[in-house]
């Protein structure tokens, strides 16, 4: 009770709707000393360029400019930083709306403290399912959750065995073998729990034998021991769901051993432009699911790399949907003529196949992005000699050939 | 899988062993609680990584820089931040993990949170009873066992040792004696901190290079140390051997239980303290004194 009085005082003395101000406040939180908080940022600052030359976002005749709020959330060190920071911009900083957030753990928490000030959130980083389980399980509360990118664990666990079907085809061709063995390395951290449990009991559906298990920590700097173990249980798959720096660890000393199998998974660290540099270019072969690319998974997505490209000097990774976070709102505020939360709410459900540059998006009912593969499911992509060359969905213009080692 | 087991733990026992013997030297001998040591050993790191990968410069003479460096800004940690207050122990641990926490957030500033690669001294794999070990990994081994024989001779076999020695053990007496005792625990913090920058240098091409590594290399460390006996290099690198070939049992024994594999090093500590509190080598370091 006390909980609820507080907020409705703190929610009683926050800036009145930005419309009467000209401008629309969007907070970008994530951690902006990292790599998934620069993308945010990044990201966000190109939908607002775009959505401010142009004009600004049209409300009643109005134009209204895109204003963003950097908040660093340092969310990977302090999950009660985050929520401290998602406070800050909802009462000091008055946003209208907030995207981001990257760790689930911590995503969980700021999303209650959204929750509390009634403020839209559009997540684009984390993807523990519970997020949207809120949506279902007390929709009053948690409506103002929309889950932009990824999917939602489960979802990126459909996507995994999608590719790697395909991988394991071709082992199966070029190598010979009828039934590849894997062995997952997955971090001991709750987003990997869904994903290790589904491939445990679906690969054997698959044809493929699962050789062993090997949790390390998520903050591990050496696997070592598990490298050998994985190399003398004879695997031809090393399946990875790995965010940390033991991603960069693993694609090093696999290259460094010289090792046979082929690295594939969630890479973190492999879907950035400095995982060559930091694995001192022995990372060839190392594959993982990622979310841009120079190919046509929609009409936006190569002008959007392009464009992102030329401005930061770097290519995007998928926090950089902060993009088209801030552009379903405009979408949304648009139509509804509103920046009220609640009249915006069933316009975003309402939008279907809604073309973004990092997919095309309809939402469930639980405000996750519905799974499909070419349009929701992102890209997978390889090292290849110093370049990230993207290889699924095969039917994806630009596509290039999976290589083994 | 027994063959793994052997050869994994030696190499991984080794990295420790090289990470442990400046902490041995400035924490087990010299008694002086310096919480910034793996801090130092982590500007090592981004000094050998600015050096070697941004601006080019020949390896050793990148390591050679980084090692002086470091040891140089010790030096004058020293003066300012650990001699001021060198008398009160829990002093000296708090203003040490405030310098710690100084430098991690300046890394943090200066390189931001990404993880960071050196590319090795020698590349190239060795393949022993099946099992692959960088040669990376053996120049560990040898700078390790190189680092050891020196350290020892130092203080075993010069005056300068003896009188760390003499100054860990008895500070007062030490300094009646003539001794001046400030010099000597520079020196001790200098020798120390050059030991972690070669760590540094030579260790960090097998990991990464990130604002927040010098955290786990600590406790390993303190558990190291305290587990071989405060004092005793040989019982470091007893110490640095048992936990590389614990975690490497752990890995091997218990693969979905890998994440455990530091907890279960620190339990085997704990274990062999409630046996053996003075730890397993601290019995000789007591009666050398």
């Amino acid at each position: 009770m006390l909980r609820k009085l507080l907020v409705a005082l703190a929610a009683a003395v926050i800036a009145p709707p930005a419309v009467a101000q000209g401008t629309v406040k969007i907070a970008v939180i994530g951690p902006m000393a990292y790599v998934q908080g620069e993308n945010h940022w990044m990201g966000a600052e190109l939908a607002r360029d775009d959505i401010n030359n142009a004009g600004g976002i049209s409300v009643d005749g109005k134009k209204l400019k895109v204003e963003l709020i950097r908040a660093d959330s340092n969310e990977i060190q302090s999950v009660s930083d985050a929520t401290n920071a998602m406070e800050r911009v909802i009462t000091r900083d008055k946003a209208d709306f907030v995207v981001g957030g990257f760790r689930s753990e911590a995503v969980i928490a700021m999303q209650e403290v959204a929750m509390d000030y009634k403020k839209l959130f559009l997540g684009c980083g984390a993807a523990d399912a519970k997020l949207g389980q809120n949506v279902e399980a007390n929709y009053d509360r948690y409506k103002y959750w929309f889950r932009v990118t990824p999917t939602k664990s489960p979802d990126l666990g459909r996507t995994l065995f999608a590719v790697l079907g395909s991988i394991a085809g071709q082992i199966r061709a070029d190598l010979k073998k009828d039934t590849p063995k894997v062995a997952i390395l997955a971090e001991k951290v709750l987003w990997t729990q869904a994903i290790v449990a589904a491939l445990q009991t679906n690969l054997p559906k698959m044809k493929m034998e699962v050789v062993g298990l090997w949790q390390p920590s998520p903050t591990a700097t050496d696997v070592t021991a598990e490298l050998s173990a994985i190399e003398r249980a004879g695997a031809d798959i090393v399946f990875t769901a790995v965010s940390g720096p033991v991603g960069i660890v693993l694609g090093r000393q696999m290259g460094e051993r010289k090792m046979k199998a082929i690295a594939f998974g969630i890479n973190v660290e492999a879907q950035k432009d400095g995982f060559w540099e930091a694995t001192a270019g022995k990372g060839n072969y190392v594959s993982t699911l990622d979310t841009y690319g120079m190919v046509e998974v929609t009409p936006k997505m190569i002008p959007f790399v392009t464009e992102f490209e030329a401005r930061f000097h770097k290519s995007p990774t998928y926090n950089a949907a902060t993009y088209d976070a801030i552009m379903l709102l405009k979408d949304a505020i648009e139509q509804a003529g509103s920046t009220n939360a609640d009249k915006l709410v069933p316009v975003l459900e309402g939008f279907k196949d809604h073309i973004g540059t990092s997919g095309t998006l309809t939402w469930d009912k639980l405000h996750d992005p519905v799974w499909a593969v070419g349009k929701t499911s992102g890209i997978a992509v390889q090292w290849q000699n110093g370049k990230k060359v993207p290889f699924w969905p095969p039917l994806v213009k630009g596509m290039q050939p999976f290589k083994l080692p | 899988m027994l063959q793994d087991i052997l050869v994994t733990g030696l190499v991984n026992g080794g990295v420790y062993a090289l990470l442990a013997i400046g902490f041995s030297l400035i924490f087990g001998v010299a008694r002086i609680v310096n919480i910034a040591h793996t801090a130092f050993y982590m500007l090592a790191a981004y000094c050998f990584y600015t050096l070697l990968v941004r601006l080019q410069l020949p390896g050793t003479l990148a390591a050679l820089i980084s090692v002086v460096a470091v040891t140089a800004l010790s030096v004058l940690c020293y003066r300012l931040v650990i001699e001021p207050v060198r008398e009160h122990e829990s002093a000296v641990l708090i203003a040490t993990i405030a310098l710690a926490l100084i430098f991690q957030e300046l890394m943090l500033y200066a390189y931001g949170g990404n993880f960071l690669g050196i590319p090795s001294a020698v590349e190239g794999v060795l393949t022993v009873f099946g099992v692959s070990i960088p040669y990376q990994r053996l120049l560990i081994l040898v700078v390790a066992a190189a680092m050891l024989v020196g350290t020892w001779l130092l203080l075993y076999r010069t005056r300068l040792g003896l009188a760390i020695r003499a100054t860990a053990n008895d500070l007062e007496v030490a300094n009646l004696m003539g001794m001046n005792v400030h010099r000597v625990a520079m020196a001790t913090v200098a020798i120390s901190v050059a030991l972690a920058a070669i760590a540094g240098v030579v260790v960090a091409p097998v990991f990464v290079v990130d604002p927040f590594m010098w955290l786990t290399p600590l406790v390993t460390m303190l558990a190291i140390v305290v587990l071989g006996g405060l004092g005793s290099l040989k019982g470091s690198l007893v110490g640095a051997l048992i936990i590389g070939y614990v975690e490497a049992i752990t890995v091997f024994a218990l693969p979905q239980g890998a994440f455990l594999k530091g907890a279960m090093a620190l339990s085997i500590m704990v274990v062999v303290l409630l046996i053996r509190p003075e730890g397993l080598f601290g019995v000789v370091f007591e009666e050398e004194r």
